[in-house]
């Protein structure tokens, strides 16, 4: 294992290698082609730093805590001799259903992981300043990480029963389609936003781990090709739950209005 | 500014470091709980390198804190900035280019897209596809970045667009939803996995705030149109023509 100040200099390093682009185009554009001051400079500046020493140290720890253990916890629980442990029937080779205990890591950790992601608290905390409250905070990004959740655990199930990826995600776009025509207008691009911001920093190579585990201990699966489309499953459920979130909140808004209004009608 | 004055605002900033701090544990917790319950109930192993865990959680939960203030403090303020002054100037080339810009720019350089390029050309190379040395892995897996940069920066172009002239959002990502299908029926098996993944790892942690606000504030600033329903949208571009893009390359390759 690499010592911690090393690694601090690499991930440091490579932070400040993959801000500097990001922080050139916007500079550049401000000053050189709008040819305006940015605003409160210092305190943006500031800010800017805050962002470079959060990253890196959100990236360290994740590879000092996090990453080993998660990764060593997913080739454990998909081990075949532990799920052999596991199940309390005659072993002719393992069926999908007994992968209950890797079923339920990948929903755990897909929903952990999901709401200790940087990009969806921010974006959480937008849709909440601009919904004037309707939106909670957590609200979304439980919403968001139950639909990880449940993405994650029919990809597992996926990889182990060796079904085709594109019949869920099809699947799961005909849902997206049909919900689409009932959800409230104001909910609509915000949840498509949320697929793409779920998988970003912690998730990703938790859930790519579980994938290659599986992948290479499931008889007849090449990790190459099955390995793939966990994300996919991630980034495709959140759209859905957080659809189906507001779906029920302005259900239970109707419901609420219905009954107010039903004494005074007497 | 008098000196009490400038207090007063350092000591605010402390306040709202430990503010993020407290609330920062609770967004990890749920990580904790779950990595404990596995690794004692169900896997019966004790936590290996228990030091190593807990300054890496330490370290975690800081970041985490710092990320949050700096995301109010910088990228926030940072695109709504941006935003209306390219509303302010009403010139849409200037702002169109600079929407492909920030989303090529911040895509080339993402780590987890190498990661995954290199993972491709792999399998490329093991169906055949492709020859296996390193030189033409290496230049599949080149082209591979670039197609989805480019692929990302036309989908903020094409997001900003809508947000100026208020396309609804649905036709066009449902839209989008039938180019991925109709392309999974023609491209080869190997890259669909690849493809559809590559779409969810675009967007990285720096990137999501920063495009976020410069939606929010074009639509805050052009007449008529609302933040929630115009505002966002643009990373949901941007995650899905990466997999339009892959597949195709996939076909030409």
């Amino acid at each position: 294992m690499r010592e911690l100040p090393q690694l601090l200099w690499e991930t440091g390093s490579s932070t400040v290698a993959d801000v500097l682009p990001i922080a050139a185009i916007i500079f550049g554009f401000h000053l050189l082609i709008l040819r305006q001051r940015i605003p409160n400079l210092k305190s943006v500046l500031i800010g800017f730093l805050y962002v470079l020493i959060g990253l890196t140290l959100f990236l360290v720890g994740l590879e000092e805590s996090l990453f080993p253990l998660g990764k060593l916890m997913a080739q454990q629980l998909t081990d075949p001799e532990f799920i052999r442990g596991t199940t309390t029937a005659v072993s002719d080779g393992l069926r999908w259903h007994d992968y209950k205990w890797v079923y339920l890591f990948s929903a755990a950790i897909g929903f952990a992981t999901t709401i200790a992601e940087p990009a969806l608290i921010a974006i959480a905390i937008k849709a909440h300043n601009l919904s004037g409250g309707a939106i909670t905070v957590w609200g979304l990004r439980v919403a968001v990480a139950i639909g990880v959740a449940i993405g994650i655990m029919l990809g597992t199930f996926r990889i182990i029963s060796g079904t085709p990826l594109y019949y869920y995600i099809i699947t799961g776009y005909l849902i997206v389609v049909i919900q689409t025509l009932y959800a409230p207008r104001t909910i609509i691009a915000l949840a498509y936003d949320s697929g793409g911001v779920t998988t970003s920093t912690v998730t990703v190579p938790i859930v790519a781990a579980l994938g290659l585990g599986l992948a290479t201990t499931v008889p007849g699966r090449s990790a190459l090709l099955d390995g793939f489309g966990l994300i996919a499953f991630a980034s495709l459920f959140p759209i859905i739950t957080v659809m189906g979130y507001a779906q029920v909140g302005a259900w239970w808004l109707r419901r609420d209005a219905k009954r107010r209004k039903a004494p005074a009608g007497k | 500014m008098n000196t009490s004055e400038y207090w007063t605002i350092a000591l605010n900033q402390q306040f709202r470091l430990i503010a993020t701090l407290a609330s920062s544990i609770r967004d990890l917790l749920p990580i904790v709980l779950v990595v404990a319950f596995f690794q004692l109930v169900v896997l019966q192993q004790p936590l290996p390198a228990f030091g190593n865990l807990l300054v890496g959680f330490l370290c975690v939960w800081l970041g985490l804190a710092f990320f949050i203030r700096g995301l109010e403090q910088a990228l926030f303020p940072l695109g709504e900035s941006i935003a209306f002054a390219f509303a302010r100037k009403a010139n849409i080339f200037w702002l169109l280019f600079f929407a492909f810009a920030l989303g090529f720019g911040t895509t080339i350089a993402e780590p987890a897209l190498i990661a995954i390029t290199k993972v491709a050309a792999e399998v490329a190379a093991g169906g055949g596809i492709i020859e296996n040395h390193k030189e033409a892995l290496d230049s599949y897996a080149l082209g591979l970045r670039l197609t989805v940069a480019f692929s990302v920066g036309l989908a903020i172009v094409i997001g900003v667009l809508r947000i100026i002239k208020g396309w609804p959002i649905q036709y066009l990502i449902i839209g989008g939803y039938i180019c991925v299908v109709i392309m999974t029926l023609f491209a080869p098996p190997e890259i669909i996995g690849i493809a559809y993944d590559s779409g969810g790892v675009t967007t990285s942690t720096v990137t999501v705030p920063l495009v976020t606000a410069l939606g929010i504030g074009l639509a805050e600033s052009i007449k008529g149109r609302n933040s929630m329903i115009d505002g966002f949208g643009l990373i949901a571009f941007a995650s899905l023509t990466p997999m339009i893009f892959v597949m195709a390359y996939g076909l030409v390759i």
